[in-house]
């Protein structure tokens, strides 16, 4: 799971730089955002706008690293239609801070 | 008199191993394939979801103990396409399908829930949802309703 990552104020910006968030990558994808965020800043923003298919089980990861991360804030930005849209049949987009682009939210 | 549709194919048939990724791959020639029968942007990003949730419950649960194969059919309809698809997994807990409740929401971030969506995605996007199991095989079939763009 390739992610990239630079730190913007007070945000460590993590790019999730493949196009899939699925079953075939969770785990992976759980790992690489753990060792991204080792050092441990208070504020995480995932960028999510080279993901274009995010299906439960990437809905689920998000969750696990979210949860993970804390008392350390996750938040969501650059959300692709198909993306936005799984998060909002879930409702777990009332869950999430969610920005427009990742520019918005460092 | 020539009638257009008769050189389109009108359906898919797609054999895919139950492993996650297969899956992903037999997604990729599905939604080529589709879009090569002329369904829209919008109905394939749905038929995307919908069958990434199916075919990896397949995967995860008749699948979890012994490899098989996954057949899919597509088949073009009026209302939208019908989807069928069949595996020799093990049967569905009770031989029926989860309700696809989504689980209850929390304020608290620890209780935040990691799974339970998948079922209520595919009843959120499918229609006439039903499942049989017929010698020794599951038999998942529903309709992908017509989306407007």
């Amino acid at each position: 799971m390739q992610l990239s990552t630079e730190t913007i104020s007070d945000a460590l910006v993590v790019t999730v730089e493949e196009p899939r968030i699925d079953a075939a990558v969770a785990i992976q994808f759980k790992e690489a955002m753990r060792e991204a965020a080792a050092a441990g800043p208070a504020r995480v923003v995932l960028d999510l706008s080279r993901v274009t298919f995010l299906d439960s089980s990437g809905l689920g990861a998000v969750v696990a690293v979210m949860k993970h991360l804390a008392p350390a804030r996750l938040e969501l930005a650059g959300l692709t239609p198909a993306v936005a849209r799984v998060f909002r049949l879930t409702r777990m987009d009332s869950v999430f801070t969610i920005h427009p682009a990742p520019t918005d939210a460092a | 008199m020539q009638h257009s549709g008769e050189c389109r194919p009108q359906g898919l048939r797609l054999q895919v191993p139950g492993n996650a990724l297969a899956v992903r791959r037999a997604l990729a020639l599905m939604t080529r394939g589709l879009a090569d029968i002329g369904q829209s942007a919008a109905q394939i990003e749905s038929a995307e979801m919908v069958m990434a949730e199916v075919l990896n419950n397949v995967v995860e649960h008749a699948y979890d103990s012994h490899p098989g194969l996954i057949e899919i059919h597509f088949d073009n309809d009026p209302r939208g396409m019908v989807c069928t698809v069949l595996d020799d997994g093990r049967p569905m807990p009770g031989h029926a399908l989860p309700q696809g409740h989504l689980p209850p929401t929390q304020t608290e971030l620890a209780l935040q829930p990691e799974g339970g969506f998948g079922w209520h995605l595919i009843r959120s996007l499918t229609r006439d949802l039903s499942y049989e199991r017929r010698a020794d095989r599951n038999r998942l079939s529903f309709r992908l309703p017509v989306v407007a763009g």
